[in-house]
């Protein structure tokens, strides 16, 4: 168990830069899902944090210790790969045991771990089996006892649920987390499905292009995105970014939006008066989540297409001239209609039309 | 009942296709396996039947004569031993190398795949180049080299030669199978705590048993096989098998001795024939082996 601080770290390759000053720092027992799109620089971190790769600048602490030069091994940390990385000619306790054997563990010791790990991750039926007799979500099981034995300061996981299928991937998740609520080891977790990291992390760190875009709470994160970028990638549907024009009214800061019809007024969103003044007039990007929407008084729209998911309905329609979905209840909405909707406004954000960013 | 006579005379098409295929198959079998047959049967005919008889024949006489003298006591220039001492030779040659350049090339392909360095591929490149270089462009070179590593006419320097040049091949082999196995294999070992040989031995030579035994066979072949680099670089008693054999054949005094040539030719010819019926279903297995799941 320990703190974990990434600091001003950068990875080149050659002339590319690869991550550019990377500041992170989790808490005893946190976990951190490192989230992106393919490319963003996230498993190049977590592989720095490993050992695997090696650091152009920056530090990274573990537990306050700085360990840049360390190798892999004197790290203290235990790693889930994507591909689980058995051993294929070993068996499944040949592979739980092949770490400890290196450190040296005495044999009973071992089978003491081996087993301990085998009945918190229910395999023991397993132990004598080759990986190529075991099933994808067995295999992932295996790769997790191996790194529970160990005994880490640190659990890194590297997309562990991108082989599964659907259905065992959400069982495996909740496995990943009951696996954290019990051990309460520090992890860093990559992967690009943002519905794992909300349902997984203590914190996420939205990543693109080797930059941390957004690092906080998931909740934080989800509903006051630091810019766009982190709107559009978090949540599903996307958040809705719809260009408005800011004014002051009665209620504080006003988004008029241009609908098909006319103009509307969205009114009372949270902005602090500094910035209402200094945006007033001027246009602005407004973030409304497909749920913020409901029936009601407010504005009224032209539903194009609508998607009944079961709990609830998508309806779809243009808003700002652009094309926006809302998350309703089943048969609120049907294709071709017109439709009134009330905003919940003190949900929504602005974002600065240049930067993104999001105003506050 | 029109359908019922239609499925019948599509049986009997299919039947027809069948025995044509099979027919020609043991007609090619049998005209490519006419060859061997001449060899066994006449190396089992004494001498006076081969000159009285024809080749194909079976013997009227079975006699193991012939076998006898080409293993023990036929003529290879002066000495009357037989073909004996240079099957050892062959032995001598072939083990050692067939090991060294097999070890070798199953570390070079771990390295080109799971410890690349700046220029790997270059290198990789050049090692492939080096296997279309035919057998007579390194004789000469080849030829001063043993010379000044005193190894000059002797069976260390077949083994020498044969490793040097059988890496090429071996580490194709090797790279070409590790390419294979997932790179977060060796991750997971580093963090395990395993180094590089440890990796080496505990985890990727265990996986690549398939390819071993299918480079071993390929070199086994090859340099059991081989005819230029023994007959170039060794004389007399430390010739391989196939040098001798050559000798038997070739310099004979009086009526040729077709029986002994045969047996001769065979007893060269066994040890890679056994290679293949022992080991060749893992060839097979390791040509077609694809990626290492899990």
């Amino acid at each position: 168990m320990a703190t974990l601080e990434i600091d001003r770290v950068r990875k080149t390759f050659g002339s590319l830069d690869v991550l550019k000053e990377v500041s992170i720092a989790i808490g005893d027992g946190d976990f951190l899902v490192l989230l992106g799109p393919s490319g963003c620089g996230k498993s190049t971190l977590l592989n720095m944090i490993a050992g695997l790769e090696s650091i152009t600048g920056g530090e990274i602490r573990i537990a306050g210790e700085v360990i840049n030069d360390l190798p892999p091994k004197d790290r203290d940390i235990a790693m889930v790969f994507q591909s689980y990385a058995l051993y294929p000619t070993m068996t499944v306790r040949q592979n739980i045991e092949f770490g400890m054997k290196i450190r040296r563990v005495p044999a009973a010791e071992r089978a003491r771990a081996t087993a301990a790990a085998a009945e918190m991750l229910q395999m023991g039926h397993l132990l004598d089996r080759r990986p190529s007799q075991l099933s994808g979500g067995q295999r992932q099981r295996v790769a997790m006892g191996r790194a529970i034995v160990r005994q880490p300061r640190l659990f890194l996981f590297d997309e562990p649920l991108s082989n599964l299928d659907a259905k065992l991937r959400v069982d495996m998740r909740t496995e990943i987390k009951r696996l954290h609520q019990r051990l309460g080891t520090t992890i860093v977790y990559v992967t690009h499905d943002q519905i794992e990291a909300m349902t997984l992390a203590t914190r996420i760190a939205v990543m693109r292009d080797g930059v941390v875009e957004q690092f906080g709470p998931p909740q934080e994160v989800y509903d006051r995105p630091a810019n766009t970028y982190v709107g559009r990638f978090v949540g599903s549907p996307a958040m809705n970014i719809v260009p408005t024009r800011l004014e002051a009214g009665a209620a504080g800061a006003e988004a008029v939006v241009t609908l098909p019809g006319g103009e509307a007024r969205i009114g009372a969103i949270p902005l602090s008066a500094g910035t209402l003044e200094r945006c007033r007039g001027r246009d602005v990007l407004m973030g409304i989540r497909p749920e913020h929407f409901a029936p009601g008084r407010g504005i009224t729209v032209d539903v194009d297409v609508v998607e009944p998911t079961g709990p609830d309905t998508l309806a779809i329609f243009t808003l700002g001239g652009v094309e926006v979905t809302a998350r309703l209840e089943p048969f609120a909405a049907s294709a071709g209609r017109k439709l009134d909707l009330a905003i919940k406004t003190d949900k929504v954000v602005l974002f600065d039309p240049g930067t993104e960013t999001r105003l506050d | 009942m029109a359908a019922e006579r239609s499925s019948a005379s599509a049986r009997r098409a299919r039947l027809v296709g069948r025995a044509f295929i099979y027919g020609t198959l043991v007609l090619l079998a049998l005209l490519y396996l006419m060859p061997l047959w001449v060899m066994v049967v006449t190396s089992l005919k004494s001498l006076d039947e081969v000159y009285a008889g024809s080749f194909i024949g079976l013997p009227r006489a079975l006699t193991l004569e012939a076998w006898e003298k080409a293993w023990a006591t036929a003529c290879i220039g002066t000495e009357c031993g037989g073909l004996r001492p240079y099957f050892v030779n062959s032995i001598l040659m072939t083990v050692p190398a067939v090991v060294i350049s097999t070890a070798i090339g199953a570390m070079n392909g771990y390295i080109l795949t799971k410890w690349r360095f700046r220029g790997a591929n270059l290198i990789f490149g050049l090692m492939l180049f080096a296997c279309f270089l035919p057998f007579q462009a390194v004789i000469l070179p080849m030829a001063q080299v043993l010379g000044r590593l005193g190894l000059a006419g002797t069976i260390a320097g077949l083994v020498f030669v044969h490793s040097v040049y059988g890496i090429t091949f071996t580490t194709l082999f090797f790279r070409n199978y590790f390419v294979t196995i997932p790179d977060e294999l060796t991750k997971a070992a580093q963090i395990d705590g395993a180094g590089f040989f440890r990796i080496f031995f505990a985890i990727m030579l265990p996986a690549a048993l398939p390819i071993v035994v299918v480079s071993s066979i390929w070199q086994f072949t090859q340099i059991w096989n081989d005819f230029l680099f023994g007959v170039s670089f060794t004389s007399g008693a430390s010739s391989p098998v196939t040098v001798a054999l050559n000798n038997i054949v070739n310099v004979t005094m009086g009526r040729k001795q077709y029986n002994v040539d045969m047996a001769a030719a065979m007893i060269a010819a066994v040890p890679t024939l056994v290679v293949y019926v022992v080991a060749g279903r893992y060839f097979v297995r390791g040509l077609t082996a694809g990626a290492v799941k899990g």
